[in-house]
């Protein structure tokens, strides 16, 4: 069942030329950002830098494109999650998902997956385009895993959070706005902790938790920390959809 | 009594304070057609909305087919078809795709909902629309395939919040002979401002003012409130009130128009004959006598004023 929500989901991202737009600019965003990366390197690299503090191809050119990945997600998905329920809020199809029977869970999971593989579709991309720095050089392919990774669990909060806001509102485009400076919020925290790298508040930021898959590495507690994240948005979205049946 | 389709207990719904429906309960059998009237605000959409678990009841239960829709929402959703006020349509999407998804979420199995699909949209007049876009369909076909939706999953209990609302009128025979016919297998609530269609397509009805069940009663009895035991009866030469009021069964006489009357009579008891025998005895010139309906609409003021006194 949460996989036919999902398919409708896809259906309808894809019915319009939308999808595909979406899809589209945000390629040509990552792949315009994955040559700079690698002209970069031939300058950088090149001669100026002593042998010790050379880095290596896969790291160079793919902290460019993580790291701007990262920042472009912050503004994609709000845009995709704004309509998951707003919209159906407002044109009032609501009902017909609450009256079949399907519980509410299933309804915002796969909601949730549905864009979760439509958003899979671009980190997959990232990764294959990143693996044809192979083809000339031996990459580093555990550092390029835990960074896709990462990127994937981040646009899954990403994602949560979205759809939790779209649940709130029956405006798409305050529920982007409000998931946009959450979402915002949320990366930049640590910022102010940078003197204390430690403090409880910095530990919050899913910046913090992304800066570990970006160096390579797979600490369990951030993955405890996304899915702990992604399942609280969850419940929330499923309490307040209950709270339109209980409520009214 | 085995074949309660529908029952709901004692529903209640408080909104904030208000209660928008108090303390209804009724039922339905399998094969029936229950109509749903009331005026605007009355309650009917909350109380449908109750009956298919899109709002929970402050009070009481629903049960479908004896499954209770608080406990085992999946179960009881299964069994029901229902059409909203609005629409539940997605308009990016073609007819097929719709229903197919509508099928799918309704858990027809993977095999059958080609078939379907194919079925719902023949039912519902749709075949030569299969492939356009919901967006750039008609109000009316909208609307019907919203109701295509509804029946897809072939459910024991249909419920349809105002169907015929932006309708042409051939369309709207057509979509009463479908509730009848769906009618007939299984049960159809529906509810409408439309008296006539009331009487056209339900086996009972049920009125419902300020959240009030005020009656409650198979067509038949809505009938009899709206002959009410009164004849209208002309004359050319107008006799006296009180030859009239003599006639056996008379009890009341009124004045309409120079030479009309209202002629009220007791129960089973119609003195037409008598007042025929009467008049060409007499030479009144009678020219007309006809059982003076009520029209539905003054039914329905009258009961739902009656409870608003009590």
């Amino acid at each position: 069942m949460i996989l036919n929500i999902a398919r409708k989901e896809l259906k309808s991202l894809f019915a319009s030329p939308m999808g595909w737009i979406i899809l589209a600019l945000l390629m040509m965003a990552f792949g315009s950002y994955y040559l700079t990366g690698v002209n970069n390197y031939f300058e950088v690299m090149s001669g100026a830098i002593r042998p010790a503090e050379r880095v290596g191809v896969s790291i160079f050119v793919g902290q460019t494109v993580y790291s701007i990945a990262s920042f472009i997600m912050l503004f994609a998905v709000p845009l995709l999650t704004m309509r998951l329920i707003s919209e159906e809020r407002r044109s009032q199809t609501l009902p017909f998902l609450f009256s079949a029977p399907i519980s509410l869970t299933e309804i915002v999971l796969g909601k949730f997956v549905g864009l979760i593989v439509f958003l899979s579709i671009l980190v997959l991309y990232i990764f294959l385009m990143l693996t044809t720095l192979n083809i000339w050089a031996d990459i580093d392919f555990g550092y390029l895993i835990a960074n896709s990774i990462g990127l994937w669990l981040l646009v899954a909060s990403f994602s949560a959070l979205g759809i939790y806001f779209s649940s709130l509102t029956q405006q798409p485009i305050i529920a982007a706005i409000l998931s946009f400076i959450s979402l915002f919020a949320l990366m930049i925290m640590e910022r102010f902790f940078a003197s204390d790298p430690n403090h409880w508040f910095a530990y919050l930021s899913l910046m913090k938790h992304f800066q570990s898959f970006s160096r390579g590495l797979i600490d369990s507690s951030d993955l405890m920390y996304f899915f702990l994240f992604i399942s609280t948005f969850l419940t929330l979205t499923i309490r307040r959809l209950d709270a339109d049946r209980l409520r009214g | 009594m085995l074949n309660l389709t529908l029952e709901a207990i004692e529903l209640t719904r408080l909104f904030g304070g208000r209660e928008a429906v108090k303390n209804v309960s009724f039922h339905l059998e399998k094969g029936e057609v229950l109509g749903f009237l009331g005026p605007n605000g009355a309650g009917k959409s909350t109380t449908m909305r109750m009956l298919t678990g899109n709002l929970a009841p402050s009070v009481g239960t629903v049960k479908i087919c004896g499954i209770d829709m608080i406990e085992n929402p999946k179960e009881a959703k299964a069994l029901i078809g229902y059409l909203p006020e609005t629409r539940p349509i997605y308009k990016e999407l073609t007819v097929d795709e719709f229903l197919t998804i509508a099928a799918r979420l309704h858990k027809v199995s993977t095999n059958q909902i080609k078939k379907a699909v194919d079925t719902a949209k023949e039912k519902c007049g749709l075949s030569h629309m299969s492939k356009r876009l919901i967006e750039n369909l008609s109000n009316g076909y909208q609307q019907r395939v919203a109701i295509a939706q509804a029946i897809i999953h072939n459910p024991l209990v249909v419920i349809l919040d105002e169907p015929t609302v932006g309708l042409d009128p051939i369309q709207i025979r057509e979509i009463r002979s479908l509730i009848r016919e769906i009618g007939q297998k299984h049960s159809v609530i529906l509810s409408t401002h439309i008296l006539p269609e009331v009487e056209m397509v339900c086996d009972r009805v049920q009125i419902i003012d300020k959240g009030n069940l005020v009656f409650h009663g198979s067509i038949e009895e809505l009938k009899q409130h709206r002959q009410g035991n009164k004849l209208l009866v002309g004359f050319s030469k107008a006799p006296p009130l009180s030859a009239l009021k003599d006639v056996e069964g008379v009890t009341e006489v009124e004045k309409v128009e120079a030479s009309m009357y209202r002629i009220h009579f007791k129960n089973n008891q119609s003195p037409s004959e008598a007042i025929v025998k009467l008049s060409v005895k007499n030479r009144w010139g009678l020219y007309q006598i006809a059982p003076d309906q009520t029209s539905l609409e003054d039914v329905f003021v009258q009961l739902t004023e009656k409870k608003q006194k009590n």
